[in-house]
Parts: structure tokens; C-alpha cells; sequence
């Protein structure tokens, strides 16, 4: 069987140029870590999931990690907010750094304040879209009277949802369309500016036309947020990442910008898996 | 391919067995009319404004109403809410967010333990507990009675609406900055509070139907019972002290009595749960 | 970017976490310890409470228990005035009307839930079960009620005259018949079991798995056969434990039964006589009750009463437990 070709910056430049009109490579040369990850080893009880990962993210960028089902991306999003201890015999070896702060000496909660995260399925509390954006701003104390309106907004905004809800933002979320839900978590998630967003697979519930426009609204975010994204859909990846990583079976196997993953990757195991040998 | 046709023995006896079934069916159910109607014959015959705004007439004597057994019941109920559902309802948080291991079996099974005691003895409970050394019966008492009679099931539908909450709202809760508590209180505990309301409201459908824990708890009144430390009439006590009497006026007094009771009892169980089975065909959407 | 006030200030890439510290305020809303301890705390009340209870129970009872022992349940005597007290015939009273009533609710029931499970179109199976289960909410004292204005008068003109022309012979039909009887006790006792039988047994029977009948089916069996040959015994073990649970709610009740059994304590074999159960001897004698021997007597019997439905019940969690389990081996 011929071995397929992986994807060529050509191919990448293009297809970025036809959603983004960049034409430029994106990532920089030295960029500065938000994440420092080092020797990570995480276990469900006896079972380890992760093994020695480390790497580096960088600030304001979006970073997005692939792999195939059960290779350990989800499991590694969620102990970057710490989210891997609300399952009961996790055990977590190894260090985070967010900046220059151990994330585990100061409060989950806090922690989960500066680091927001969007799940799979679009998940709004049954409240009104109001009070879903304000819920975050309301737990972290941060709601004066005067002040909350225009945080929602704000956030509502960010997300580009505001025009869509602004006139029934007292109804009940659940009356959102599927697309519009995840941009509302995607609000609710930044309404306590978070300096990192999290997003677990966030359009694989939704149709191609919302999945644009979610990327669209990623990608203007980044500038503001730094964005880590666990996909499995590579060709998302592709699209709107300035960093890829490769996991499979718990392991890191290759973490590097976009350009060179899909280019020319290292390891025959990213190259398989890029070119679609498996999935 | 010839079919293979039942001879015709077996055929005979499925018809016949399986009408006897429908037979069943339609009988057990025509019991439920059978009740209602006679109540709603004999009892709403007996209904009249006087039933709910007087006082029980002398022994003996015809006329007066129940007013004082409606607001006993009322009172009781109130007591039993008062303390049946924190305990309840807390414990049903507890089971369902928090409790695991041994502690939490424990709990299981001694609510499990609590349901299946008899009335007659929650009565004999609690008039060692309350009435003996307060020397004498009380609403208290019987509020008691009630109250721990609601605990069993009010931990059992909250613990299994909460449980019904999806992992993943909780997670989308936590993931904010919510701790823990926060969570399960701004987010989880509306998000099954319907099916929680509607449990309650079952469960104090069934206590107030009660009878043998009242009779040496709360005991009976002639006439108003002031306060909660006083004894009082309740409806279903009043209901059966007038049908084991000789008066037929008293007998005319517990068929309204029954009917007042039996239709609040079946409106809530009604209302509740088709509320319940809507809330199943809205999730299942 | 959005404003950022109080504690929380953004963390610099490059530098470092300003020391944090929650408010105290803040701490208490966030404490899950706080909830935690008060979840618990109204867990530990029901053991509590349950521990309370049994305890009320066994050191009430302490002088029978001491003056009597075993021979309490062997005594058929009940007299306050020598103060001797026994059992025996409030237990025979218990058994059979409960037996009474499992001897018509049982058919009756699994009749119903048959058909509910295997026959019945689901909407109208969905609606029959609403109202068998409203039953189910029906209070014992009205069920009483029903039982000494209707049920009585109707066993007394037409049942029992039928009876006792064609079985009259027998000693358990013998002797007359003035309404209140361990009869019209279990007439009434299996209208308030039925629900419960049908409800359970029809879930239990609901929850076998279609390969069971399709197996039969196949083999060209008619419906009746697939149910009694393949589902029911599948479903044996759900189907006695929903008899044990209406069982242990039979022993246990106390309105009905005192308002139609006639609350005399006498033991006889003739189901048409008068009679006395645990819970309607409790019902009526417990506040007229003289001395302490006398209460405490009562309290003994409440004792057996909760011993006997408790491990009813736990016998038959076991089985609607285990249903189906046997399969395996076959």
C-alpha cells in the first residue's frame, strides 16, 4: 500500500488563507511559556494514563493536541485545571506550572478561575442565558450590582453570541440552538477572565456550520487568551493551531508547531496517524 | 414451508388464561371506583359548609363539623414537613454527593429499615420518646411520628433525582471556579429540583393518610387544640373513632371525612405524578 | 478585556502569584467541609433515630420479656387481671389474615400484572398501572371504612350465605357469621396488597429479558405458554420477593384490620369467627392499658411485629436481587 503524502505547508497555507487570510506562518520563534509541564505522570487508580509528559505552552497562542480515542488528550486537559481530582483515586506525579506557580498550591477553585474550560457537549444550566454567564462572574465574588450587566455583555460579545441573544437574555438557556449553546459555555467560561481557555473537543457535537464559527471565534480570541484545544478532528487542528501535539496510548509522541507536524514529523508514529493510517 | 399451528387444546387454553388475566386487571382497577364511588355517594351526601367550620356536637348528639380534625391534620402535616424533609432531604445530599463506603451502606439500610417499620409501631416510638416524658399527648408528638415516617422516602427520591443529574453538568459547574457545595447548590439541586418537589409532595400525600401512629401521639380533641403541645383531632383519627361508633350521624360524618381526605390524598398523587412522567418525556426529547 | 477586582489578580506570565488568601466570607461559601458535615449530620440523625427506636422498643419490653421469656409466644392467655399475657393468639390472628389475603391478592395480582406486562397495548398498560398504583395511595382508615359500611354487608348477604351452602362443612367455614371475622379482616387486607403485587410483579416481569420469549416463540408456543413456561419462571425470585414485600406490609397493618376483625382475642380454626391481630390489639388496648406489665406486654408484641416485618423484607431484597441470576447455570 502506498504510503500517502502528509500535508504540505502548501496545503496548510491554503487552507488557513481560505478561513483566516494569513498567508505568514504565525508562530514565533522563542515564545513564552504559559504551561510548564515536567515528568507528568497521571494514574486512575492502579491504571496509568499518562506517562512523563512534558512541554511547554506557550501564552496566546492556540495549541491543540490529536490523537486517537482513549490516547490520554482529555486526561492531560483536565489535570491543567486540576479537574482530573473530581474522580475519586486519581493520583497525579509530576509538576504544573502556571507561569511561574505551582497550580497545586494554591485552590482548585481558584486555580479553575484563571483557567477556564468548555466541554463536549454544549452543557448550559437550566437558568436563563443571563444567569448562565453570570454564574462564574457570582462564585468568584466578583458581581457588583452595577457591574455585572456589562460583564455579560462583554463576555456575550467575546463569544460572539450577543447580537443573537441580547433581546432574551432572561430566557431559558436551553432554548439555544446546539451551536449557540457551546458559544454560550464559551461565554459563561469567560466571563471570570480566564487567562487560559481549555476546550475538550468542543465542536464534535455540532454541525460544520456552527464548528466554523466556533474556529473563527478561537482564533480571534487568542489574542487575548491563551487557548489549548484536545481534537480529534486533525484536520481542525490544522486549521487553527499554532502548536500541535501528538498523543497516543498516554504518551507525548511529538509536540511542535503546526507547520512542522504536518509537514514533517519526527516520528513515523505522527506520520501515520497524520496521514490517516489510523484514527 | 408449512406453519406449525398450537393443537387445539393449547390454543383454548391460552384464550382462556389470558382473559382471566384481563379479568384481573379490570377487577383490581374497579376496586379503585368501587372506593371512590361509594365516597363520593355517601360521602359528598354528607358534605356541607357546617363539616368544615364547626366544632364535633356532643356525644350523641347530630350536626356539628370537623373543623378542628381539618386544621389538626393540617398542623400535623406541617410538623412532619418541618422536620421529615431537612432530614430527608439532607441525607438524600449526602448519599447521592458525598457518601461512600460502609457509612453510607449503613444509612442505606437502616432508611431502608426505617420504611418498613410498621405505623402502629413509629406510634409506640414515639410515645415513649415525646409523650411519656412530657406526661401527656401532644401535636408534638404526632408531628413526630409523621415527620420520621416521611424520612425514608424523602432521602430516596432526592438521593435518585440527584443522582440522575449528569456528571457532566456538575463538572461544567466546577470547571468555573464553583467549589464543591457551590456546585451542588447553584447548579445540581435546581437542576433536579422538580423531580425532588414532586417526591415530597407524594410523600406528604402518604402520612397524612396515617392513622395508628396519631392514636397515642397526638390522640384526639374534642375541641380546638391550641398551640403544639396540646392534643388534637386529625381527620384520619376522627374518621375511624366515628366509624366504630353506634351513631349514624357520626357514620355520616366519617364517610365526608373520608371523602375530604381520599380526594386531597388523590389529587396530589395525581398532580404529582403526572408532573413526574411529563418531566420523563421532555428529558427523553 | 473585562475588569478584574477584590482577591483575584491575573496571574503575569513572567511573574509570580500575589500571596492568596480567600476572605473568610468566602471560605464559608466555598467550604465543602460545612456541607459536608451537614449532610452527614442528618444521615448519622436516621441511624439515630432507627437506633432509638429499636432501643424504645427493647427496653420497653423489658418485664414480659423477664417474666415470661419464650413462653410469651406459647401463651394463648390474655387477661389483665392475672396479668398473664401471651402471644399466641394475636400471631395466629396475624398469619391468617395475612394468609387470607395473599391467598386472594396473590392470583389476582399476578393475574393483573400479566396482562399489564405481556398483553395490554403500552398506553393502556401505562394507564391501568396509574390507577392500580393510585389504589396503592388509598388510606388504610378509608379502606376500614369501606370495609364495615360495604364490604361487610356484601360478604354477609351474598358471599357468605354461598359459602356456607356449598362449604359449610368444612370446620373453616363453620359456626355463624356476624361480619366481623378473620374473614372480612383478609378480604380487605388483599384489597390493600393487590397494588402492590401488581405494581412490582408487572416491573419484575417488564424487566425479562425479550430473549426469553423470543426463545419460545420460535418453537411456536402460544403467548400463554411463553409466560407461564418462559417468563414466569425467569422471573420467580422478583415475583416472590413482591409477595414478601406485600406480606410484611400485611402483618404491619393496623386500621383496616382493627375496624372489621372484631377485636376478640380467641383463637379459633373457623375463619368466620372474630378474631385479633398484633397491630389491632396494640391499636386498641395501648392507651387503656393498666400497669406496666400490661404496656410493656404490648410493647413486646410490637417488638415481634418489627422483627417479623424486618426480616420479611430483607428476605425480600435478597430475592428481587438475585432474580434471574440463576439463569446462568441452566
Amino acid at each position: 500500500m502506498p504510503s500517502a503524502k502528509p500535508f504540505n505547508l502548501k496545503q496548510l497555507a491554503s487552507a488557513r488563507s481560505v478561513r483566516f487570510g494569513a498567508t505568514e506562518d504565525q508562530t514565533d520563534p522563542t515564545p513564552e511559556p504559559k504551561f510548564t509541564v515536567s515528568d507528568l505522570n497521571f494514574f486512575y487508580g492502579r491504571f496509568q494514563a499518562l506517562h512523563n509528559i512534558s512541554l511547554v505552552i506557550p501564552t496566546k497562542k492556540i495549541t491543540a493536541f490529536i490523537g486517537p480515542s482513549g490516547c490520554g488528550k482529555s486526561t492531560f486537559l483536565r489535570t491543567l485545571n486540576r479537574m482530573c481530582e473530581t474522580v475519586p483515586k486519581t493520583e497525579v506525579i509530576g509538576k504544573i506550572l502556571l507561569g511561574q506557580a505551582d497550580i497545586y498550591e494554591f485552590p482548585a477553585t481558584y486555580l479553575r478561575s484563571r483557567v477556564g474550560m468548555v466541554f463536549q457537549k454544549p452543557l448550559p444550566f437550566p437558568k436563563s442565558i443571563f444567569d448562565n454567564v453570570a454564574y462564574g462572574i457570582r462564585v468568584n465574588h466578583r458581581d457588583k450590582a452595577s457591574n455585572l450587566a456589562e460583564q455579560v455583555e462583554q463576555s456575550l460579545r467575546r463569544a460572539f453570541l450577543w447580537e443573537e441573544v441580547k433581546d432574551r437574555l432572561h430566557q431559558s438557556a436551553l432554548g439555544l440552538s446546539g451551536g449557540q449553546q457551546q458559544r454560550l459555555c464559551i461565554a459563561r467560561a469567560l466571563a471570570v477572565n480566564p487567562e487560559v481557555l481549555l476546550l475538550d473537543e468542543p465542536c464534535s457535537a455540532l454541525d460544520p456550520i456552527s464548528t466554523a464559527e466556533i474556529e473563527d471565534l478561537l482564533f480571534n480570541l487568542k489574542t487575548q487568551c491563551t487557548i489549548v484545544i484536545v481534537t480529534h478532528n486533525m484536520l481542525q487542528a490544522a486549521r487553527i493551531g499554532d502548536y500541535v501535539g501528538f498523543f497516543l496510548s498516554g504518551r507525548l509522541i511529538e509536540f511542535d508547531t503546526a507547520k512542522k507536524i504536518y509537514q514533517n514529523p519526527s516520528k513515523g508514529q505522527t506520520e501515520d496517524y497524520i496521514t490517516g493510517r489510523y484514527g | 414451508m408449512r406453519r406449525r399451528y398450537p393443537p387445539l387444546t393449547k390454543r383454548i387454553t391460552n384464550v382462556v388464561m389470558l382473559s382471566l388475566t384481563g379479568v384481573c386487571a379490570f377487577m383490581t382497577v374497579s376496586v379503585l371506583f368501587f372506593i371512590l364511588g361509594y365516597l363520593v355517594y355517601y360521602g359528598g351526601k354528607s358534605l356541607s359548609l357546617s363539616f368544615f367550620t364547626q366544632l364535633p356536637a356532643p356525644v350523641g348528639q347530630t350536626g356539628g363539623g370537623m373543623a378542628n380534625a381539618i386544621v389538626g391534620t393540617v398542623k400535623l402535616l406541617a410538623l412532619a414537613t418541618v422536620i421529615g424533609i431537612p432530614i430527608g432531604g439532607l441525607g438524600g445530599v449526602y448519599l447521592a454527593e458525598f457518601g461512600t463506603g460502609w457509612f453510607s451502606f449503613l444509612v442505606r439500610y437502616t432508611t431502608d429499615l426505617l420504611n418498613g417499620v410498621p405505623s402502629i409501631v413509629m406510634g409506640i416510638f414515639v410515645y415513649g420518646l415525646v409523650v411519656l416524658p412530657m406526661h401527656h399527648f401532644s401535636t408534638l408528638a404526632g408531628g413526630i411520628a409523621l415527620g420520621i415516617m416521611m424520612i425514608p422516602i424523602a432521602v430516596r427520591s432526592t438521593e435518585e433525582f440527584l443522582r440522575a443529574v449528569p456528571r457532566s453538568l456538575r463538572e461544567s459547574g466546577m470547571a468555573l471556579g464553583a467549589s464543591k457545595s457551590e456546585t451542588i447548590r447553584n447548579v445540581v439541586i435546581p437542576a433536579a429540583i422538580n423531580g425532588i418537589v414532586t417526591g415530597i409532595m407524594l410523600d406528604l400525600a402518604r402520612v397524612a393518610g396515617e392513622t395508628a401512629p396519631l392514636l397515642f401521639t397526638s390522640f384526639g380533641n374534642e375541641f380546638w387544640s391550641k398551640g403544639w403541645l396540646q392534643p388534637t383531632a386529625s381527620l384520619p383519627v376522627v374518621i375511624f373513632n366515628y366509624a366504630i361508633s353506634p351513631y349514624e350521624d357520626w357514620h355520616r360524618q366519617a364517610w365526608a371525612a373520608g371523602f375530604v381526605l381520599l380526594a386531597g390524598i388523590l389529587m396530589v398523587n395525581i398532580f404529582a405524578r403526572f408532573a413526574l412522567s411529563r418531566r420523563e418525556h421532555m428529558v427523553r426529547r | 478585556m473585562g475588569t478584574s477586582t477584590t482577591a483575584t489578580q491575573g496571574i503575569d506570565p513572567g511573574g509570580q502569584i500575589p500571596s492568596f488568601k480567600y476572605t473568610w466570607v468566602e471560605r464559608l461559601k466555598k467550604g465543602d467541609e460545612v456541607t459536608h458535615l451537614i449532610t452527614l449530620a442528618a444521615a448519622f440523625s436516621i441511624i439515630l433515630i432507627t437506633a432509638l427506636l429499636v432501643w424504645q422498643l427493647w427496653s420497653g419490653s423489658k418485664l414480659p420479656r423477664h417474666a415470661f421469656g419464650w413462653h410469651f409466644f406459647t401463651t394463648s392467655s390474655w387477661d389483665p387481671i392475672s396479668r398473664d399475657f401471651g402471644a399466641l393468639t394475636f400471631i395466629y390472628g396475624t398469619v391468617l389474615t395475612s394468609a387470607i389475603g395473599l391467598v386472594i391478592a396473590v392470583p389476582l395480582g399476578l393475574g393483573a400484572a400479566i396482562f399489564l406486562a405481556e398483553l395490554a397495548p403500552r398506553k393502556i398498560s401505562d394507564t391501568l398501572t396509574f390507577l392500580i398504583e393510585l389504589l396503592a395511595a388509598v388510606p388504610s382508615v378509608i379502606y376500614g371504612l369501606i370495609g364495615i359500611f360495604v364490604l361487610i354487608p356484601i360478604l354477609s348477604n351474598f358471599v357468605v350465605p354461598v359459602l356456607k351452602k356449598a362449604l359449610g362443612f368444612l370446620p373453616i367455614f363453620s359456626g355463624p357469621f356476624y361480619g366481623v371475622s378473620y374473614f372480612s379482616a383478609g378480604v380487605i387486607l388483599s384489597l390493600m396488597i393487590v397494588p402492590f403485587i401488581v405494581s412490582i410483579s408487572r416491573e419484575v416481569l417488564l424487566a425479562v429479558p425479550n430473549s426469553q420469549r423470543e426463545a419460545m416463540l420460535a418453537l411456536g408456543a402460544t403467548k400463554w405458554d411463553v409466560t407461564w413456561r418462559a417468563v414466569l419462571p425467569y422471573a420467580r425470585r422478583g415475583i416472590a420477593g413482591s409477595i414478601f414485600l406485600a406480606l410484611a406490609r400485611a402483618l404491619g397493618e393496623t386500621m383496616a384490620v382493627t375496624m372489621v376483625i372484631g377485636n376478640v382475642a380467641q383463637i379459633k380454626v373457623s375463619l368466620l369467627a372474630p378474631g385479633y391481630t398484633i397491630a389491632a390489639v396494640i391499636a386498641n388496648e395501648f392507651t387503656e392499658a393498666t400497669g406496666d406489665l400490661y404496656l410493656q406486654s404490648l410493647i413486646e408484641l410490637g417488638l415481634v411485629l418489627f422483627l417479623v416485618t424486618m426480616i420479611i423484607n430483607a428476605l425480600a431484597r435478597v430475592l428481587m436481587l438475585t432474580m434471574g441470576s440463576h439463569e446462568v447455570s441452566e
